[in-house]
């Protein structure tokens, strides 16, 4: 009668190959933060290595994927709830939950430089400087003691971005590779302005103060019913909640037509000028939102870590920050968060290889750009209110 | 009824260094006229499109539009008063989804502001509708199954598509002035045909469209245009309907040289 083929309704993925990776991911970073044996190590690194494989080879990894778009605010909450749970199992022990803290506030850096560089196409070779910029606020402003440390952390953001606002001209005047030295001049500038002035303490630095929030000091460890926590528990959430808030942010920024215009940017001036996108102003925001999270981030940093100095922002922490974002995926989002946790965990767990490491990580940037040339998790097409879409 | 011309060049001119790329050229275009802008290669058509939509300023001459001055305005006010064109190489973006590329050619409608695109997110996500809307179905005018695939990147399609694309991204302000450089480079006869229909039926929906056509395509030029303006080494050399000005001798010369 009718050669009319129905198509099968379309279903949409389930929710469970998200919240399995969710809570196979929160079990591995526990794992991983907690092994202290060389072996447990590089045992857990080889199961990485052999999970991905697996995941890529068995399409699990691209049911994960449609999962993610289909439940997207939901899956987005338990990977929350995964981190907190980590924090939990961690929560008498120092040293991993300072790493997890460090890999949250390098997280919400990536973020930042995710607007400029993976968005707008802007790359920033200063990253440290601003990081530091907001490092330094923290410092100074400990000193005063009433002002809330909360909002010094604001305040971290907006001095990042008051240093941007001098050197956002000289980089929308300029493109591509001129615009990457400007920003690589203001790096050394910067750290050479540090080690030379004495009121921020020359070459020795600073002292920090600690986080205070509502009358409680950070730097008390937390007691529950009887058990001491470490007291980086405290930070380890509070680190949480920044990276969630800033997630956001940025993720609302793609999803907008502010983000699509930071991509038209990028990916041709010339055609988006034409159609009235202002180049300028676009870089511009771009250039100044990306530095107020840098701020933010490095604030708490500071705070967290206690004691800054001029060689804890140097060039190469800035490289550091801009390979996150090659190593994650231009313009994504998690992509960052894989990145920063390698960053972190791979020099900090591979001690026993000594300066070896370095070279694995250098060796493991180029495969990556060789193999994956758009990153390990790279950036879907913009799906401006995901979970939505079967409406079309 | 205003009877002066949508557009009007006035002894326009460009020099890069020595070379003089456009040469006291002027010409008018009436409104809701098809024109041919046709010469030899490197004669100053895309040149002209260039100092019309402000990506290089003019050395000397005017260009008004609708009655304003435009002479040396930025691309954005060009685009704000009514004028959008297509590109010679396509300059979509590949990775970006039909949809993206699109809305990027609506950007005189779309908020602009960091509140209204951050927190008000209802009324953002109404904006989305109606662009969603009005996107889906420019885009069904020229081509159906597109319609279905409004969020695959754009680099996945085929030449004629993303020719469509560019139309739709160009059309999607409503624009009064359509400047089309050269539609039918690294097509098919057939995909041009089916390109041509395309544009004739964007005009014959009315709307008062003007449209200046760069093409070597003298098959197109000859069907679609109203009247033609040929230039060589910068210079008008003949301005005439295509009959008229395919006959001209001179217009002969500059394309088949001279004995």
């Amino acid at each position: 009668m009718t050669d009319i083929v129905m198509s099968p309704p379309v279903r949409r993925a389930g929710w469970i190959p998200g919240i399995a990776t969710v809570a196979a991911v929160a079990l591995y970073g526990w794992a991983i933060l907690s092994a202290e044996e060389d072996w447990q190590v590089l045992g857990l690194l080889a199961l990485a290595v052999i999970a991905t494989v697996i995941g890529m080879v068995s399409g699990f990894g691209r049911s994960v994927q449609a999962s993610w778009a289909a439940h997207e605010s939901k899956l987005n909450g338990a990977a929350l709830i995964g981190i907190v749970a980590v924090i939990a199992a961690l929560s008498t022990q120092h040293f991993p939950l300072l790493m997890l803290s460090t890999m949250l506030l390098y997280f919400t850096a990536s973020l930042g430089m995710n607007i400029q560089f993976g968005y707008t196409g802007m790359v920033n070779f200063a990253g440290a400087a601003f990081f530091g910029a907001g490092a330094y606020t923290a410092a100074v402003m400990g000193n005063v003691a009433w002002f809330p440390p909360l909002l010094t952390l604001v305040l971290g953001g907006v001095v990042s971005m008051a240093l941007s606002l001098v050197l956002v001209f000289p980089i929308v005047r300029t493109t591509g590779h001129y615009a990457a030295v400007v920003t690589i001049a203001f790096g050394v500038l910067f750290k050479t302005f540090l080690e030379v002035n004495e009121i921020l303490g020359g070459p020795q630095g600073l002292m920090v103060s600690s986080m205070r929030l509502l009358g409680w000091d950070f730097m008390d460890s937390p007691q529950i019913g009887g058990m001491k926590l470490s007291f980086y528990v405290n930070y380890a959430l509070l680190c949480t909640a920044l990276a969630a808030l800033v997630f956001i942010a940025v993720r609302r920024l793609e999803r907008s037509w502010l983000g699509l215009h930071m991509d038209a940017v990028r990916l041709d001036e010339t055609a988006a000028a034409c159609f009235g996108i202002s180049v300028k102003k676009t870089k511009i925001l771009a250039f100044l939102s990306g530095n107020m999270i840098l701020g933010i981030a490095g604030a708490l940093y500071g705070m967290m870590i206690s004691f800054i100095a001029p060689s804890s922002f140097t060039f190469s922490d800035s490289l550091l920050m801009v390979s996150m974002v090659l190593l994650g995926g231009m313009g994504s989002p998690w992509g960052g968060a894989l990145a920063a946790a390698i960053v972190i965990l791979l020099p900090e767990k591979l001690q026993f290889l000594q300066e070896y490491r370095f070279l694995l990580f250098s060796v493991l940037v180029i495969l990556v750009l060789l193999f994956r040339p758009d990153g390990l998790l790279p950036r879907q097409i913009r799906n401006y209110f995901p979970g939505a879409r079967s409406r079309q | 009824m205003t009877t002066s011309p949508l557009l009007e060049f006035t002894d326009l001119t460009k020099r890069f260094g020595g070379v003089t790329a456009l040469d006291a050229f002027s010409m008018h275009l009436d409104r809701g006229e098809i024109l041919g802008l046709i010469g030899p290669n490197g004669s100053g058509k895309t040149t002209s499109f260039n100092l019309l939509t402000g990506i290089y300023p003019a050395t000397a001459g005017t260009i008004r539009f609708d009655g304003q001055e435009i002479t040396n305005a930025s691309p954005r006010q060009v685009y704000e008063a009514g004028i959008v064109r297509t590109f010679q190489r396509s300059r979509l973006c590949l990775e970006l989804s039909i949809y993206d590329n699109i809305m990027i050619g609506d950007t005189s409608r779309l908020s602009q502001g960091l509140w209204a695109n951050l927190v008000k997110r209802n009324s953002f996500r109404a904006e989305f509708d109606a662009s969603f809307q009005k996107a889906r179905d420019l885009v069904a005018t020229f081509s159906g199954h597109l319609a279905d695939r409004m969020f695959e990147p754009v680099g996945t399609l085929p030449m004629i598509e993303r020719r469509r694309i560019e139309i739709c991204r160009a059309l999607v302000s409503a624009p009064r002035l359509l400047l089309l450089d050269e539609p039918s480079a690294g097509m098919t006869h057939d995909e041009t045909d089916q390109l041509m229909r395309d544009i004739l039926d964007v005009r014959a929906r009315g709307n008062g469209l003007s449209i200046i056509i760069v093409e070597h395509e003298m098959g197109v030029i000859e069907r679609i245009t109203d009247r033609c303006v040929v230039l060589s080494y910068g210079r008008k050399i003949a301005d005439g309907t295509y009959a008229e000005v395919a006959s001209d001798a001179e217009v002969q010369n500059a394309y088949l040289g001279v004995d």
